[in-house]
């Protein structure tokens, strides 16, 4: 058997959905994508080729910031598509949209329905009626619920749905156990339900092109078990220089590590913390500032570039963490952000506040694989991870017992152990503070 | 748990007593409340055992299942409780008012609302609805004809207990925790005995001796639906040997009554206690809503509406889903407009922050995102002592103007400066008294009492493909009733 080259991987699967998307039996195809597989690509790829037979497109996302990434990537790839951006009234449209020549923006479905592809939130979307679409690209299904779907899904005949199933599950601030086990409980996931009611096809996307050859196995093995993938580049394709030695202190020491081997655990001594802990949150801070002072440089398969602070961020579980962090003399420009709102993004280098990190107990809500799988799958060359120790044992103190509810499929990975497989990487990569 | 009320719950223990959480009442209380205290049989899922039902606190109605294992008599408990309810019920219906709106419309000028111990009572009364609506009174295994009106309105009134602020099926052991704070853990506070103990401690103890001497389940037991075990086997087994052999209730009834008097003397204490704080100013319109849906089910069981499904439906269930979210922000944000010491958790988490108005801007004028003309748009600069975890760009509520829409345009140390974006009438400048005013004391919050706008869903007819396609029409069957546990 020959092995293909993950160049011809990708193509290869990327074929097959298309051909079973505009070609095959179904009214939909779900896509599963790890991170950073090319599914901005694809929906480039979908969006050219059934513009060119003459459809009409309609895509869904699920932010106004997805939104806008995805008009400016589509225009980008292909300029001579016409584009309509539908917003809601009163947003404005940031320059990286409005700068294409063939985006037009309104927040009139009248004004943009003519262009060959039309884009909105789906919260937008959900206010449109009196229209229909051919086709449709639902983005980031995964994090859509299922009842946004529902609003939406008599604009369209047939849809290609693209998300990453190893993401954040999307939340209600309601808690309640009233639909649980229905196919179509509207708390699921856009994809969990059509998947359940509709016998549709399931493809893969098989190479991450963010992820280094240092992190893709981990994540594969940790967050992906059933549906593995590989890096689309070999470790010497991605160097991370830092262009300052250093001092024989810790924070230099994490870097030099994370540098060298595309991970670091920056270990505090073990305690039981409130959420902001002063002495994390400074590490996130003074871990960024310092990779900054010292001259970081990407080498990566397109070239080399300096790491600014656009390049790096810092995540954590917590809103409050998030304004702790940021107040604690994070340098401008690094962004600072919780794993839901970080969903999608991709960057250089990432600072981790470990979610269990100075924890007494490890909730469901701590456990959840998807927040651990974002925060440790936005980088291109290093992950840097800064928790307390002791987070092995309070998650050998806390095994999962989440009931057992008749008729909800189980999920994969189980969050605790996604947990135990991160952390035991990560063991490998200490650096004691 | 908050900060706040892991503070409330420490100073509880160490003053002894429990902690007022809350300066006012948030929730309605009827001025005849319905008081039910439920039991059921240890081993069944649905089975009652035993109520003690009513709205005088000295006339309770004791009503007992002597043999619960039978189904027959079962029933004829469920007979005797519509009884009690169905008058109450249905006496309420009678008396409407007219509401002024775009279209005035006729509501009930009150509403039922039960009050049972704890959660459990509330998902036994749900249990109770379920297996009593779909029952027939003709075809095999008829039942009286007020049991399944019964179970459409147990099945109503535990519906309504799911979003939250209403006040129509009320578990006491919430409302009083939604006051007072114990020094106990929530687990615990779910035992409506010693959670009573800690808010109003007997003269000569406080409220950790209380809590204990409240722990005896032969002085205070269980307060339902369970029973305790030991009751179980020792009495209530040979009460009802004893009931198969003589064929008399006598001392079922006795040793159920035992169980559940102690249960009624504190749901009596605790509407009491609950009945001293003033009400919050949202109460009324939250009432207001029990009393429309209260109206709309009267009026859909007149026109011999079905029982509600076991299951909702594609659409049903979004909408539902839809409906308890908007509650609950609307609840949440009410709660803490009307009460100080509720807000003071949004602004210890950061979500809120209270200050004096040190400069007022109110001449701006700029042209808003999206339109064309300038419109007046004041800035509002307040310095807050609060720790304040905001950032530039999101939508406040001002605790002065609930509708009015405002937001962050700038944070620096101390300072908050807020844009205000509506409620300023249609002058050039803004109306006097819609903008504050230098030196005014003013608490802005995001939380959004409103509950903010959807859009539609289809109908339940138009149920897309992807959620499975329209469902089939409800006919109604001899086997609706049919539960794999009953």
């Amino acid at each position: 058997m020959i092995t293909l080259t993950p160049g011809q991987a990708a193509a290869e699967a990327t074929e097959a959905i298309l051909a079973d998307f505009m070609g095959g039996p179904h009214r939909g195809v779900i896509v599963d994508s790890p991170p950073g597989a090319g599914k901005t690509t694809l929906v480039v790829t979908a969006a050219t080729t059934l513009a060119d037979s003459g459809e009409r497109l309609m895509i869904v996302a699920q932010t106004n910031e997805q939104v806008d990434d995805l008009t400016d990537k589509l225009a980008t790839k292909a300029p001579t598509l016409s584009i309509g951006r539908l917003h809601s009234d009163g947003f404005s449209v940031p320059s990286r949209v409005t700068r294409h020549p063939g985006v037009t923006a309104s927040n009139k479905i009248d004004q943009v329905e003519s262009c060959a592809v039309v884009i909105a939130t789906a919260d937008k979307w959900a206010y449109v009626s009196g229209h229909s679409w051919s086709w449709a690209i639902v983005d980031e299904a995964y994090q859509m619920r299922s009842d946004k779907l529902l609003a939406i899904a008599a604009l369209f005949d047939r849809a290609l749905f693209v998300g990453d199933p190893g993401q954040l599950d999307p939340f209600s601030v309601v808690d309640t156990e009233r639909w649980a086990g229905l196919a179509w409980d509207p708390m699921q996931s856009a994809v969990a339900v059509i998947g359940r009611l509709n016998d549709l096809p399931v493809h893969r996307l098989p190479v991450s092109w963010r992820l280094p050859a240092s992190a893709a196995p981990l994540v594969s093995e940790a967050f992906y078990p059933f549906a593995s993938f590989r890096s689309g580049t070999a470790a010497a394709d991605r160097e991370l220089q830092l262009t300052t030695a250093g001092f024989p202190v810790p924070w230099d020491r994490t870097l030099n590590e994370a540098a060298a081997t595309g991970w670091a655990l920056h270990e505090l001594p073990s305690r039981h913390t409130i959420r902001t802990d002063a002495e994390a949150v400074q590490a996130c801070a003074g871990l960024a500032t310092r990779l900054l002072q010292r001259g970081a440089v990407a080498h990566d398969e397109n070239g080399s570039h300096d790491v600014g602070p656009d390049r790096i961020a810092i995540g954590c579980a917590h809103t409050d963490q998030v304004a702790a962090i940021r107040a604690a003399g994070t340098p401008a420009g690094v962004t600072v952000d919780t794993a839901n709102r970080l969903q999608g993004r991709e960057y250089d280098v990432t600072i981790v506040l470990h979610p269990l990190s100075g924890r007494r107990d490890a909730t469901a809500f701590h456990l959840e694989s998807g927040r651990l799988c974002v925060l440790t799958s936005r980088h291109r060359h290093a992950c840097i991870v800064v928790a307390r120790a002791g987070i092995a044992e309070l998650l050998d103190n806390h095994p999962s017992t989440g009931r057992v509810q008749l008729n909800v499929p189980v999920k994969f990975p189980d969050g605790w152990e996604a947990n135990h497989a991160v952390l035991a990487h990560l063991s490998n990569h200490r650096v004691g503070a | 748990m908050s900060i706040m009320s892991s503070y409330a719950r420490a100073l509880a223990v160490q003053n002894g007593r429990a902690q007022p959480v809350a300066t006012v009442r948030h929730l309605h209380l009827s001025a005849t409340p319905m008081v039910f205290i439920p039991l059921k049989l240890a081993g069944e899922a649905a089975a009652p055992l035993a109520a003690l039902v009513g709205t005088d606190p000295a006339n309770p109605r004791l009503l007992v299942v002597p043999q619960p294992r039978n189904r027959d008599l079962r029933f004829a408990f469920m007979a005797e409780l519509a009884e009690v309810l169905l008058p109450y019920i249905e006496g309420l219906a009678g008396v409407t008012e007219t509401v002024e709106a775009k279209t005035p419309y006729e509501r009930c000028a009150d509403a039922p609302q039960l009050l049972v111990p704890n959660r459990g009572g509330i998902a036994f009364t749900k249990l109770l609805g379920r297996s009593t609506r779909f029952r027939r009174t003709d075809g095999p295994y008829p039942v009286h004809p007020s049991v399944p009106v019964l179970g459409q309105w147990l099945t109503f009134l535990s519906e309504r207990a799911e979003y939250a602020g209403s006040s129509a099926l009320v578990s006491m052991t919430d409302a009083l925790a939604l006051h007072w704070a114990t020094g106990q853990s929530s687990m615990e506070d779910a035992n409506l005995a010693t959670q009573l103990a800690w808010i109003a401690p007997p003269e000569g103890l406080d409220g950790p001796e209380a809590a204990l001497v409240a722990e005896d389940p032969l002085t205070s037991p269980p307060a339902g639906p369970e029973t305790h075990p030991d009751f179980d086997g020792q009495v209530l087994e040979y009460a009802i040997q004893a009931f198969e052999t003589s064929g008399s209730a006598a001392q079922v009834r006795e040793a159920l009554r035992s169980q559940l008097e102690p249960t009624w003397t504190l749901m009596w204490q605790g509407v009491r206690l609950l009945r001293e704080l003033p009400e919050a100013a949202t109460v009324e319109a939250r009432w207001a809503r029990d009393r429309d849906q209260f109206t709309r089910e009267t009026a859909r069981l007149a026109e011999g509406g079905f029982p509600r499904g076991r299951v909702d439906g594609a659409v049903s269930a979004a909408i539902r889903l839809a409906d308890l979210e908007s509650a609950l922000q609307a609840y949440e944000a009410q709660r803490a407009f009307d009460d100080p010491l509720v807000m003071i958790e949004h602004r210890v988490a950061g979500k809120a922050f209270s200050g004096e108005v040190v400069a007022v801007d109110a001449t701006r004028r700029i042209v808003p995102a999206g339109k064309t003309r300038a419109a007046p748009r004041p800035l509002v600069t307040i310095r807050t002592s609060d720790p304040v975890r905001l950032s530039p760009g999101r939508r406040l509520v001002s605790s002065r103007n609930r509708k009015q829409r405002t937001e962050i345009v700038d944070i620096t140390g101390d300072l908050v400066v807020i844009q205000v974006n509506d409620q300023m009438g249609r002058g050039a400048t803004p109306a006097p008294g819609s903008v504050p005013e230098v030196g005014d004391v003013v608490c802005y919050a995001e939380l959004d009492p409103s509950g903010g706008q959807r859009p539609r869903l289809p109908a339940g007819e138009d149920t897309p493909w992807t959620h499975g396609g329209p469902p089939e029409p409800y006919v109604p069957t001899d086997e609706d009733a049919q539960e794999a546990w009953s």
